[in-house]
């Protein structure tokens, strides 16, 4: 009999052999730099992020402006501070949100034989829809709200993940370590949690990622749409929409949140190749 | 082993006696493999049973069939009397204390998340007593049975090698206090040097806890050092099986004899005659009528096409599937 192969050991200092790869650092010191910015931005934001001033109104990027205001006089560069709490709060409450239905969806249906095919094409029937139109329904159905867009997304990025559990799942569930705590009588539930869902974390971690990036691209096309967070919350979403009226006099109203968007996903893009490389054996250079 | 044992052989009730043991699974187009086809034999208490076949001989399946790990088409296996195939799952529960199984693979058989003090402290906990100093007592006290370190207990997986993997997991399966132990090619997977220290292993606590041991192997000449009997089989069924001394002494099945041909002899002054099996085994989804193995036998007749060979008995507990075997020339 063939000697299966081990998947993804577990790795006490991942984050170090991470940091080793150069492009995964950069995404997560401008990852970190972001984070810190968003916590901070009480503290280092210039203005408040609501104060109006007509008198200032479209102020290309100066010294008093670092990024210029927008068509209310707001600051630009304070409200991208305060977006960025809003947008990166959401895309990790989905990222959660999408883990939890997905991971349940994943293991039911990799574990158990007869619930595969049922559970399966209910994940082929919600990733059958296109994301941003499902999204779009279901927030229209439920109300434009933080909450229920991150319910929606959740919804939307679920089905994904819970194919990467259902396939780790599959793998797992045969390993003699898992028949060794058939054996010993453990409780399947126990099975589930302590052997499959335990060695599921690193695919699992992998594909958060990249949603953590789709999910904040994927709020601010629904805030740019108008379906999303309401206006009056920054989001780098609503701040691209309303700078879409004014691109021609005022272009960085859009560009500057557009381009923390871009720094944003980017990063995270790369933290998730990194990661996917480490944690893949076929992949990893360093072993 | 005395003659004396062998006279008695008949007289003590054996703790497992496995009959006619079925597995099938479902294949593409409704069709069936048959993995396991009727396959008995009996396990005495404290003895070592070896068993033994090529890749796809069905010999992995019909441990874990016994063990209830896959659930068995047809058959018996009557541990102390019990029927454990007619059990409830509940049931089987208390019961899977008493058999425990130790692992071909050394790397897939741990949860490489787990410590060591976590992955035994699962099986007492699922003995159901020791917590706190007295589990960790008992963890140290399986490591040094084992021949590990206590302080072995909280490293990961990966930081012990083949053979010390298999040493833990030894240590989990004896940490219920089983009964009966499958062994499922627990060296096969190892480096050569290490192979004699975990067989070596793996007698010495036979005796110490007196356990009764199925040892799964594909290989006669391991079987042979460690085994009081030995089943052979093909293809999910067995060809010859009895004690190791006159199986080893005279094999009668052209089977059992090519696998004897193919075994290394570390004796270069001795020489077995050299059996050569063409092919490979047929596939068990549509298995050779008659006998199985007649499509690689080197003595197969047309008669071996049209029936099902019987275990015939030949003596001292020596039975052979063979409808040639009491002919002078095989």
């Amino acid at each position: 009999m063939a000697v299966i192969s081990v998947p993804l050991q577990a790795e006490p200092n991942m984050l170090s052999r991470l940091m080793r790869r150069p492009t995964a650092a950069v995404g997560i010191a401008v990852l970190m730099i972001i984070v810190l910015a968003a916590i901070l931005a009480p503290v280092i934001a210039p203005y408040a992020p609501t104060k109006l001033s007509i008198a200032s109104r479209l102020h290309p990027p100066s010294l008093d402006h670092l990024f210029g205001t927008d068509d209310l006089g707001r600051d630009i560069l304070t409200r991208m501070l305060y977006a960025a709490r809003t947008s990166l709060t959401v895309g990790f409450a989905v990222v959660i949100f999408a883990s939890i239905i997905g991971v349940v969806l994943g293991l039911t249906s990799g574990f158990f034989r007869t619930l595969d095919a049922p559970v399966s094409r209910l994940i082929d029937a919600m990733m059958a829809f296109p994301d941003i139109l499902l999204a779009i329904a279901l927030v229209a159905a439920l109300g434009a709200t933080a909450v229920n867009v991150v319910v929606a997304l959740g919804v939307v990025y679920a089905p994904r993940l819970a194919r990467v559990v259902r396939a780790s799942t599959l793998v797992i569930r045969e390993l003699p370590y898992v028949e060794a705590a058939r054996a010993l009588g453990v409780p399947t539930p126990v099975i589930l949690v302590r052997h499959v869902l335990r060695n599921v974390t690193s695919p699992l971690l992998v594909q958060g990622t990249f949603i953590f990036a789709n999910a904040i691209l994927a709020e601010a096309g629904l805030s740019f749409l108008g379906v999303g967070i309401s206006p009056d919350i920054p989001t780098w979403g609503t701040m691209i929409a309303t700078g879409r009226q004014y691109m021609d006099q005022a272009g960085w109203i859009m560009m500057f949140p557009g381009a923390a968007i871009v720094v944003t996903v980017l990063s995270l893009q790369l933290v998730g190749d990194g990661l996917r490389d480490l944690l893949d054996p076929r992949l990893a250079k360093d072993i | 082993m005395s003659a004396a044992v062998i006279a008695d052989r008949a007289e003590v009730a054996p703790l497992l006696s496995v009959q006619g043991l079925t597995k099938h699974f479902p294949a593409r187009n409704g069709r069936i493999i048959h993995a396991v086809e009727d396959v008995s034999f009996d396990v005495r208490r404290g003895s070592t049973v070896g068993l033994v076949g090529e890749s796809g001989s069905g010999k992995t399946t019909a441990g874990r069939a016994i063990l209830r790990l896959v659930e068995p088409t047809a058959g018996k296996a009557l541990y102390d009397g019990v029927d454990l195939f007619s059990l409830s799952a509940r049931e089987m529960r208390s019961y899977r204390q008493k058999l425990q199984i130790v692992f071909q693979d050394p790397f897939s058989s741990l949860n490489p998340r787990m410590r060591i003090a976590a992955i035994i402290g699962e099986a007492l906990d699922a003995r159901g007593f020791a917590r706190g100093k007295r589990r960790a007592d008992r963890v140290a006290e399986l490591l040094t049975l084992v021949g590990l370190s206590p302080d072995h207990a909280s490293r990961y997986p990966h930081e012990f090698s083949g053979g010390q993997r298999q040493r833990i997991g030894i240590a989990r399966a004896l940490a219920v206090e089983p009964e009966f132990v499958v062994a499922d090619e627990p060296v096969s997977a190892l480096d050569v040097s290490v192979q004699a220290q975990v067989l070596n292993l793996l007698g010495e606590l036979q005796k110490r806890l007196g356990l009764t041991l199925l040892f799964i192997a594909h290989d006669l000449s391991v079987v042979e050092y460690l085994c009081d009997d030995v089943v052979v089989m093909y293809l999910g069924r067995v060809m010859e099986r009895g004690p190791s001394r006159l199986l080893y002494a005279a094999p009668r099945h052209p089977y059992t004899k090519a696998l004897l041909a193919t075994a290394p002899v570390p004796d270069p002054t001795r020489r077995r005659t050299y059996v050569a099996l063409h092919g490979d085994i047929p596939s068990p989804i549509d298995p050779p009528s008659g006998c199985v193995f007649r499509t690689r036998c080197p003595q197969a007749i047309a008669a071996c096409a049209g029936i099902i060979p019987p275990l015939d008995d030949i003596g001292g507990g020596h039975h052979v599937a063979c409808i040639r075997h009491n002919e002078k020339t095989i």
